[in-house]
């Protein structure tokens, strides 16, 4: 890994204070209603690490025939295991969360289905 | 050629950052929640089809592998976990998440090693190691209690507290020493190990009515740790997006605090729902128990009738009963009214959501403050299954360990029908003198079926 550069610390650090602010202002005004959906809204968004788990998991040729024998894993083996149990639950959290949501939010409607045109 | 797919793959970010951002904004409305939403995974979709080019990737064999496996408990989890075990569902995905965040730092640790990272790089990392592993285990304990896997009462013992600032001192510790001498792995990984030990030990001492407050916080931690994989990578889609969710749990935990009138220390260290016994046992007195012909009678004879739901309502699976309930009576021309104390659940807008399912429309879904002013011209609230945010002591009894605790005052309307399944007391084991009150009358009895026998009732009369 090169040496930090200063300017792309900053970038990093101005994006953060930004997101922040950003991210107060947006979410004090999701009503409470809709708390439990935002929740596993921004849980689904922040599922994005798993494009830094695909990274590791393939960065790196996977020699089998030396896992499978169980004799010297290479180091990039192991960082590769990791990567690839992260795209797991990052994959899980990315589908889960997203498919929940919306089946939550499929659920708030403003008038009720059928009752009020029965009663007339 | 390779530079040129770079810049397109960090547009492509920037495009999902713009398209989260959109995503989030579109919740402040139940109207636009959907379309936010849909904007949001395309966002995501742009980013993951667009990383499949990052000039890193040599191999597809894992990825593909972990996609699908991914994919298909991810969607397993999204179509068959009922609205009930919402938390539960939460609780684990903040779990998954913070591992992820874990694993992928520790993944570039093994890679190349504390020496030929800078310093900053190497505390961006371990911060995001050490929050993503106590996380991990922090928001497993959390599940397994609201899955009743793990008892939900606190566990405490002697010297907890000793021990717990033992293994954060440790923790921390280890965290500035491999972050100041680069060579020292083996502190990174002792760090590690603490880290998923003092998630465990976090979380335990802490009782699930406090749930709301704890579930809050993890999400809180787990943003925040993929906002520093973000700073470790050098990738601004993941320090926007982690800090969003971040500063998401920051907020709702803030929140919830004020909810429960306690501070977040309090929360955590409080070890709040060991049974406490001194403070309410002289509120006795006699409870009216209440016939079911009775109360559908004077519902039905109503004309404002407010629903209070608690945790009880989720236990219960009463959500339908209720809205059954709610139908015959509105079919009456009575007005129908919910009121939704938030942390009522056993997280944020937990009631909310149990009740959408239900189909009751979200208009008449009503905040504490909304409906407060509304109970003296109520003419019956109908408590079900929820108990210390209708607690009047937290209002009069400066004792009360509750005390200061804003409340659901249904004590002011005309009368009150609390559906209970014994004379117990609730999670935080304190006694409620709203059961002892002269306008309250108890019914006992399984909430579901009482709430259905009810609506049956009250199309008879």
């Amino acid at each position: 890994m090169e040496a930090i550069n200063p300017a792309v610390l900053i970038a990093s650090l101005s994006v953060f204070v930004l997101a922040a602010f950003l991210g107060y202002q947006l979410i004090s005004r999701v009503p409470p209603l809709l708390h439990t959906p935002l929740m596993s809204a921004t849980n689904a968004i922040s599922g994005i690490s798993l494009i830094g788990s695909m990274v590791i998991a393939g960065m790196h040729k996977v020699d089998f025939h030396a896992l499978m024998a169980g004799g010297a894993v290479a180091k990039p083996s192991i960082a590769t295991l990791l990567g690839f149990v992260a795209v797991i639950t990052a994959a899980t959290n990315v589908v889960g969360g997203f498919g929940i949501t919306d089946r939550m939010l499929k659920m708030f409607q403003q008038r009720k289905k059928g009752v009020k045109g029965e009663s007339k | 050629m390779e530079t040129g797919v770079n810049y397109l793959l960090e547009f492509t970010y920037l495009v999902a950052s713009i398209l989260f951002i959109l995503g989030i904004k579109g919740l402040s409305h139940p109207e636009t929640a959907r379309r936010g939403m849909f904007l949001a995974e395309a966002g995501m979709a742009a980013a993951i089809i667009g990383t499949l080019f990052h000039r890193g990737i040599i191999t597809y064999e894992w990825i593909a592998a972990g996609l699908i496996i991914g994919s298909i408990v991810g969607a397993l989890m999204a179509i068959w976990v009922p609205m009930t075990a919402m938390p539960q569902r939460t609780a684990l995905s903040h779990a998954f998440g913070a591992f992820a965040a874990a694993l992928v730092g520790i993944a570039e640790y093994t890679l190349h090693g504390g020496l030929s990272m800078p310093g900053f790089t190497r505390g961006a990392l371990g911060f995001e190691v050490m929050l993503g592993a106590l996380t991990t285990t922090g928001s497993l304990i959390a599940a397994g209690k609201l899955q009743g896997v793990i008892r939900g009462t606190p566990v405490q013992f002697k010297g907890q507290q000793v021990l717990n600032l033992l293994l954060f001192a440790g923790m921390v510790g280890c965290f500035v020493y491999s972050v100041v001498n680069p060579a020292a792995s083996l502190y990174f990984y002792t760090m590690v190990g603490l880290g998923f030990l003092f998630g465990i030990m976090l979380v335990i001492p802490i009782g699930s009515a406090d749930m709301p407050v704890v579930m809050s916080l993890l999400n809180s931690y787990a943003g925040l740790a993929a906002a520093a994989t973000g700073f470790v990578l050098g990738n601004n889609v993941l320090i926007i997006a982690g800090t969003l969710d971040g500063f998401s749990g920051l907020i709702l935990s803030i929140l919830m605090c004020k909810a429960m009138n306690r501070s977040i220390t309090n929360v955590l260290f409080g070890g709040f729902g060991a049974i406490i016994h001194a403070a309410g046992l002289d509120a006795v007195g006699e409870m009216r128990e209440i016939s079911l012909d009775d109360a559908a009678v004077r519902l039905a004879y109503a004309s404002k009738v407010v629903f209070v739901p608690g945790y009880g309502l989720a236990t219960a699976q009463a959500q339908h009963a209720v809205r059954e309930l709610a139908n015959a009576l509105e079919e009456r021309g009575v007005t129908v009214k919910y009121g939704i104390h938030p942390v009522a659940g056993r997280m944020p807008g937990h009631m909310n959501v149990l009740l959408a399912e239900a189909n009751v429309p979200y208009g008449e879904l009503y905040e504490m403050e909304q409906i407060n002013p509304e109970f003296p011209s109520t003419d019956v609230a109908v408590v079900v299954g929820a108990n210390d945010v209708v607690n009047p002591d937290a209002r009069d009894n400066p004792d009360s360990p509750i005390a200061g605790m804003p409340i659901l005052e249904v004590d002011k309307a005309k009368s009150v029908i609390v559906l209970k399944r014994g004379q117990g007391r609730g999670f935080s084991g304190l006694e409620n003198p709203l059961f002892f009150k002269p306008v309250t009358s108890m019914l006992y009895g399984d909430a579901k079926s009482s709430l259905s026998q009810l609506a049956q009732e009250v199309k008879n009369v």
